[in-house]
C-alpha cells in the first residue's frame, strides 16, 4: 500500500489571482500549471470564515474541479489566508490536514521574521528570496526544517554569501 | 539588523536597481495590454543581454526573466542560461542558475540533462551551501536518469557530512526513491543509522526516508520493525521533554516530527501484534498527555487516533481514540469537527457502538454552515441509522432535506429511502416518509422510486384507503413534482372507489365526488408542467376509473376520445385503444380494468426501473412501444387493442393473453394460446376453426413482428379447415425476444383465406 502523503505544490496568491510563489513538487506541463493556478484561485477565494480551511478537489491532467462526486476525490487544498494573500498547500486526501495548517503558519512566521513584518510587496520585490525560504523549510514535497530559529540562522548565512 | 534586506546582491548597484525598477514599472502598468508591452520590451532586452553580456549581467537578467515567468509569460529562452550560470564559480550566479533550473526546467526539457554534471561537481564542493543548492535542485526536478547517475553521491552524503547537508540529502534520497524505486536498497543501511541522530531536522528526514522505504518494499518493512522500540523511545522523549524553544509550537515539542513518527509507527504496527504491543503504552500516553487546545496538539492527537485505529490495538485504546474523536466533535474550530467526522466515517462500520454515542453531536453538525461539513455529517448520520433510532433520525433527516443545499438533495433522498426500507417500523410510516420526501424533493429522487413506491403500496393492502386519500390531497395541492403526481394518479386510478367512499379510519373524512377526482386528473392531463409520462399515467388512471365510478362514465369517454387526436404519439395510441375498449370491446372492459394483483418485488418486470414506465399490468393498457417501460414480458400478458379489417385480410394487433379469441367473423374463428417458456421466448399456438357450412381452403397465416423479436413459424397442420367445427388447423409460432427489449410483442397477424 503506497500512501502518497507528500506535498504536490505550494502556492501563494493574492486575492486578485496573481501568483507570488509557485513551487511544484510534481510534474505538470506549463499550461497545466497555469490552469491549476487559476482553478485553485477560483476555489479558494470564494470561501470565508464560515468554511473550513480544507477543500477537496479532483485533479486530472489539465484541470482541478471542486469535488462533488465522492469517488473523484484525490487531492485536497489546505489554505490559510493572511491579509490579502492565500497560502495554499496541495496534498493527498488521506493526509493530516492540521499538521499542514501548522506548517503554513510556521512558514509565514519565518517570513515575518526574515522580512521584518512582511507584507505583500516584500514578497514581490524579493521573490527569489522567498524561494530560498521555501527551500529551507520544504524539500521534495516534505517538511524539512521546522525550527524557526535554525531556518533564520541559515537564511542570514546565505544572505551574507551573496 | 545590520544587513539590509531588499537589495539583491553584489557591490554593483545598477543591475540590482534594474530588477527592482523593472518590477516597479511592470506593476505600474494599468492595463493588461500595457503590461504585455512592457514585458515584451524587457524580454527583448534580456535576450540581448544573454547573447552578449558577461556572467554578472546574465544573472540579473535571468532574475528578471524569472519574475516575468512568475507572472505567467513564456520564458523558454532562459533555459540554457540556467545551465551556463550553474557552471559558474560564483555563488550568487550559481544560486540564480539553480533557481532558474527549478523554475524553468523539468524532466521533459532536454536542457535538464546538461546540468547533471554540474550538480555532480557541486555535490562535492567544499562549501556546504553550494552542496545544498545542488541537493535542493536535484530533489526538486531531478529526472529518473539524473537520479540514477547521482544516487551514489547522495548516499555518500547521507553518511559523511554535516547535519545541514544530511537533512537535505535524506529528502533528496526520498525523491530519488520516488522516481526510481529500484534504488531503494541503496539507501536502506544508511537510513537505519540515521535514527540515532539528535538533530531534529535530520531525524525528521530520516523518518520520512524510512517511511518511504517501508511503503515500497515489504521486506524492508519487516527489517525496520526492529526499530520500533527506538522510535518509541524518541517519541517518549519528545512528549515528556521539558520546554525546548527551538522546535516548540504552541507548547508541543516538534509536532511535525511527532506526526511523522506516529505515521511510521502506524505502518510498522499494521497487522503485526508484536509491534503493536510495543507501541500501546506510548500511544496511550500521547493520547492522554497532549494538550489539544491549539491546532498543533490536535494535529498530533489526530495522527495518534489514526494510528490506533490502524494497528492491532487493544480495545481500551480504541475506545480512547473514539472518545478523542468525540471530543473533537465538540470543538469550536470547524476544521477539527470536519476531520473528526472524516475519521469517524472510516470506523463507523467496525466500531459502530462507540460512534453511536456521539450521534447527537453529529446530527447537530447537519446545521453547520459549511457544505463540506454538512456532507460529512450527512454520510455519518446515514451510517448511524438503526432500528432503534429510526424515528428520531428520520425526523432530523427530513428537516435537513427541506433546508439542505441542492447538491446534497439527491444523496439525502436516496439515503432516506434506503434507511426507510431497512428499518421502517411500520408500512404506514414507510409510505408517509416516502410521500414526505416526494413532496419536499421530488425532483431529485432517483427514477426507480416511482415503481418501488407503487409496489410498496400494493403490498400494504390495509392501507390502500389511507394512501389514496393522502395522495389525493397532495395532488390537489400541487402538481409540479412529477414523481408524486405519477404515484398519485396511479393510486387514484387503482383505488378510486375507496376514495369516493369518503371515510377512512386514520384520516379525517372528506367528501370527494367523482367530478372532483376527474377534475384533478384532467388538470394533470392538461397542465404544461406534466411530463409526457405523467400524462400517460393520468390518462390510464382516468380510464381505469370508468369501472370504478358510476355516474360520470360519459365524461371519461369524452376525455379519452379527445386524446385520440393528441399530438403526442404515446397518448394518442393509448387513447385510441381505450376508445376501442369502450366501443368494440366493452364486454371486456371490466375484466381488463380490474384491480391489479400484488406485485412481487423481484419480478423481471420490475428491474427495468426506468422513468415512468407503466407498471406491469397484466390486463390493461397497451405497453409503450418506445420507452423501456416495466413491461418487459413479451407475449404472455397481452391484450387485443385494436382491430381494423380489410376485406378478407384482417390485421390484428395482438397482445396475447393465455387463450383468447382473436378473430370471429363469418364463422371463422381464430384463437391464440400462448405459453411463456423463458424470459425471452414464447410459444404461441394459433388455432383456427370453422363453423360455417363449407370448408375453408387455402388457409394461410402470416405473422409479422417488430425487428427486435425473432419469429419462427412451424408448419401448419393443414390448410383446410373443415366445416361445422369438425376440425381445427393449428400452427405453432416461436417468438424470441433476445434483448429482452421491453418492446412488448406486437404481433401483426395476417390471415388470408378463401371461403368457398
Amino acid at each position: 500500500m503506497i500512501c502518497e502523503n507528500w506535498i504536490r505544490f505550494i502556492l501563494i496568491q493574492n486575492r486578485a489571482g496573481k501568483t507570488r510563489l509557485a513551487k511544484w513538487y510534481m510534474q505538470f506541463d506549463d499550461d497545466e500549471k497555469q490552469k491549476l493556478i487559476e482553478e485553485v484561485h477560483a476555489v479558494v477565494t470564494v470561501r470565508d470564515a464560515k468554511h473550513t480551511n480544507f477543500v477537496e478537489v479532483f485533479i486530472c491532467g489539465l484541470t482541478c474541479y471542486t469535488l462533488f462526486p465522492l469517488q473523484f476525490r484525490n487531492f485536497k487544498i489546505i489554505y490559510r489566508r493572511y491579509a490579502g494573500l492565500y497560502f495554499c498547500i496541495c496534498v493527498d486526501v488521506t493526509d493530516n490536514n492540521l499538521a499542514y495548517l501548522e506548517a503554513i503558519h510556521n512558514f509565514v512566521e519565518v517570513l515575518n521574521e526574515y522580512f521584518h513584518n512582511v507584507c505583500e510587496l516584500d514578497l514581490v520585490f524579493n521573490f527569489y528570496k522567498v524561494y530560498t525560504v521555501v527551500d529551507e523549510m520544504f524539500l521534495a514535497g516534505e517538511i524539512r526544517e521546522t525550527s524557526q530559529t535554525k531556518v533564520l540562522k541559515q537564511l542570514l548565512m546565505l544572505q551574507s554569501l551573496e | 539588523m545590520s544587513l539590509s534586506i531588499f537589495l539583491i546582491t553584489d557591490t554593483v548597484m545598477t543591475p540590482s536597481v534594474r530588477l527592482q525598477e523593472m518590477i516597479r514599472v511592470i506593476r505600474s502598468a494599468r492595463t493588461q495590454g500595457e503590461e504585455r508591452g512592457i514585458i515584451q520590451r524587457e524580454c527583448a532586452d534580456i535576450r540581448s543581454q544573454f547573447r552578449q553580456g558577461d556572467n554578472g549581467e546574465r544573472s540579473h537578467s535571468l532574475a528578471k526573466l524569472l519574475y516575468v515567468h512568475m507572472l505567467g509569460y513564456p520564458a523558454h529562452f532562459g533555459q540554457m542560461e540556467c545551465v551556463r550560470l550553474i557552471a559558474s564559480p560564483r555563488y550568487s550566479e550559481k544560486r540564480i542558475g539553480y533557481l532558474g533550473a527549478m523554475m524553468l526546467l523539468d524532466e521533459n526539457q532536454d536542457a535538464s540533462l546538461l546540468i547533471t554534471n554540474s550538480i555532480k561537481n557541486d555535490l562535492s564542493h567544499s562549501s556546504q551551501y553550494v552542496q545544498s543548492l545542488a541537493l535542493c535542485t536535484l530533489a526538486c526536478m531531478g529526472s529518473a536518469e539524473m537520479c540514477r547517475d547521482l544516487a551514489p553521491e547522495i548516499e555518500r552524503l547521507l553518511r559523511a557530512s554535516h547535519s545541514y547537508i544530511k537533512k537535505k540529502a535524506t529528502l533528496c534520497a526520498v525523491h530519488i526513491i520516488r522516481k526510481v524505486p529500484e534504488l531503494a536498497e541503496l539507501f536502506t543501511p544508511s537510513a537505519r543509522t540515521l535514527l540515532s541522530e539528535k538533530n531534529h531536522g535530520v531525524l525528521h528526514g530520516a523518518v520520512v526516508l524510512i517511511t518511504e522505504l517501508c511503503e515500497r518494499n515489504p521486506d524492508t518493512l519487516v527489517q525496520f520493525r526492529k526499530a520500533v522500540p527506538e522510535l518509541v523511545q524518541i517519541m517518549k522523549g519528545l512528549v515528556t521533554s521539558s520546554y525546548s524553544p527551538e522546535h516548540n509550537v504552541a507548547g508541543i515539542s516538534d509536532p511535525f516530527l511527532q506526526v511523522r513518527i506516529l505515521r511510521l509507527l502506524r505502518i510498522l504496527g499494521h497487522n503485526n501484534d508484536t509491534a503493536s504491543d510495543a507501541m500501546n503504552d506510548l500511544l496511550a500516553q500521547v493520547a492522554t498527555n497532549t494538550d489539544s487546545s491549539k491546532t498543533a496538539g490536535s494535529a498530533v492527537l489526530y495522527e495518534t487516533v489514526l494510528t490506533i485505529m490502524d494497528i492491532n490495538s487493544e480495545s481500551g485504546l480504541r475506545v480512547l481514540a473514539v472518545n478523542i474523536l468525540g471530543r473533537f466533535l465538540l470543538n469550536n474550530d470547524r476544521n477539527i469537527r470536519y476531520i473528526s467526522m472524516t475519521s469517524l466515517q472510516k470506523i463507523v462500520q467496525t466500531d459502530h457502538n462507540a460512534v453511536q454515542r456521539h450521534r447527537g453531536t453529529i446530527v447537530d453538525c447537519l446545521k453547520d454552515q459549511d457544505t463540506s461539513v454538512k456532507r460529512r455529517a450527512l454520510e455519518l448520520s446515514l451510517a448511524l441509522v438503526s432500528a432503534v433510532n429510526i424515528r428520531s433520525m428520520m425526523k432530523e433527516l427530513l428537516i435537513f432535506l427541506s433546508v439542505c443545499p441542492p447538491e446534497l438533495r439527491s444523496q439525502t433522498a436516496s439515503g432516506i429511502f434506503n434507511a426507510a426500507e431497512r428499518y421502517s417500523p411500520s408500512k404506514r410510516w414507510h409510505i408517509d416518509t416516502i410521500l414526505h420526501v416526494l413532496t419536499t424533493a421530488g425532483g431529485d429522487v432517483r427514477d426507480e422510486t416511482v415503481p418501488n413506491l407503487i409496489q410498496l403500496i400494493t403490498t400494504a393492502s390495509e392501507l390502500h384507503c389511507y394512501t389514496v386519500h393522502k395522495l389525493y390531497r397532495a395532488l390537489i395541492k400541487d402538481i409540479a413534482q412529477q414523481s408524486l403526481v405519477q404515484v398519485a394518479c396511479w393510486c387514484i386510478g387503482e383505488y378510486g372507489d375507496l376514495l369516493l367512499k369518503g371515510e377512512c379510519e386514520e384520516i379525517e373524512p372528506v367528501q370527494v365526488t367523482e367530478d372532483d377526482i376527474l377534475d384533478a386528473l384532467e388538470t394533470v392531463l392538461q397542465s404544461h408542467m406534466s411530463s409526457p409520462a405523467t400524462r400517460g399515467f393520468a390518462l390510464t388512471a382516468t380510464m381505469k376509473l370508468s369501472t370504478r365510478i358510476t355516474d360520470n362514465v360519459d365524461r371519461i369517454r369524452s376525455i379519452v376520445s379527445i386524446y385520440g387526436s393528441c399530438i403526442d404519439l404515446e397518448l394518442q395510441q393509448r387513447a385510441v385503444e381505450y376508445n376501442a375498449l369502450f366501443k368494440k370491446y366493452d364486454h371486456m372492459r371490466a375484466a381488463v380494468l380490474e384491480r391489479m394483483p400484488v406485485m412481487d418485488k423481484n419480478s423481471p418486470g420490475h428491474t427495468n426501473g426506468d422513468t415512468s414506465g407503466e407498471i406491469k399490468e397484466p390486463d390493461t393498457s397497451k405497453p409503450k412501444p418506445v420507452e423501456a417501460g416495466l413491461l418487459s414480458e413479451p407475449a404472455s400478458q397481452v391484450i387485443i387493442t385494436g382491430y381494423s379489417e380489410m376485406q378478407k385480410h384482417c390485421c390484428v394487433y395482438v397482445h396475447v393473453v393465455p387463450t383468447v379469441s382473436v378473430y370471429e367473423k363469418n364463422g371463422l374463428s381464430l384463437k391464440i394460446q400462448c405459453d411463456k417458456q423463458t424470459e425471452t421466448e414464447v410459444t404461441v399456438t394459433l388455432i383456427a376453426s370453422n363453423s360455417t357450412q363449407n370448408d375453408i381452403t387455402n388457409f394461410t397465416l402470416q405473422a409479422a413482428v417488430p425487428k427486435s423479436v425473432q419469429l419462427q413459424m412451424k408448419a401448419p397442420s393443414g390448410n383446410v379447415i373443415p366445416a361445422h367445427g369438425l376440425g381445427q388447423v393449428t400452427q405453432t409460432v416461436l417468438l424470441n425476444n433476445p434483448n429482452k427489449a421491453s418492446l412488448p410483442c406486437f404481433r401483426f397477424v395476417q390471415l388470408s383465406f378463401l371461403l368457398n
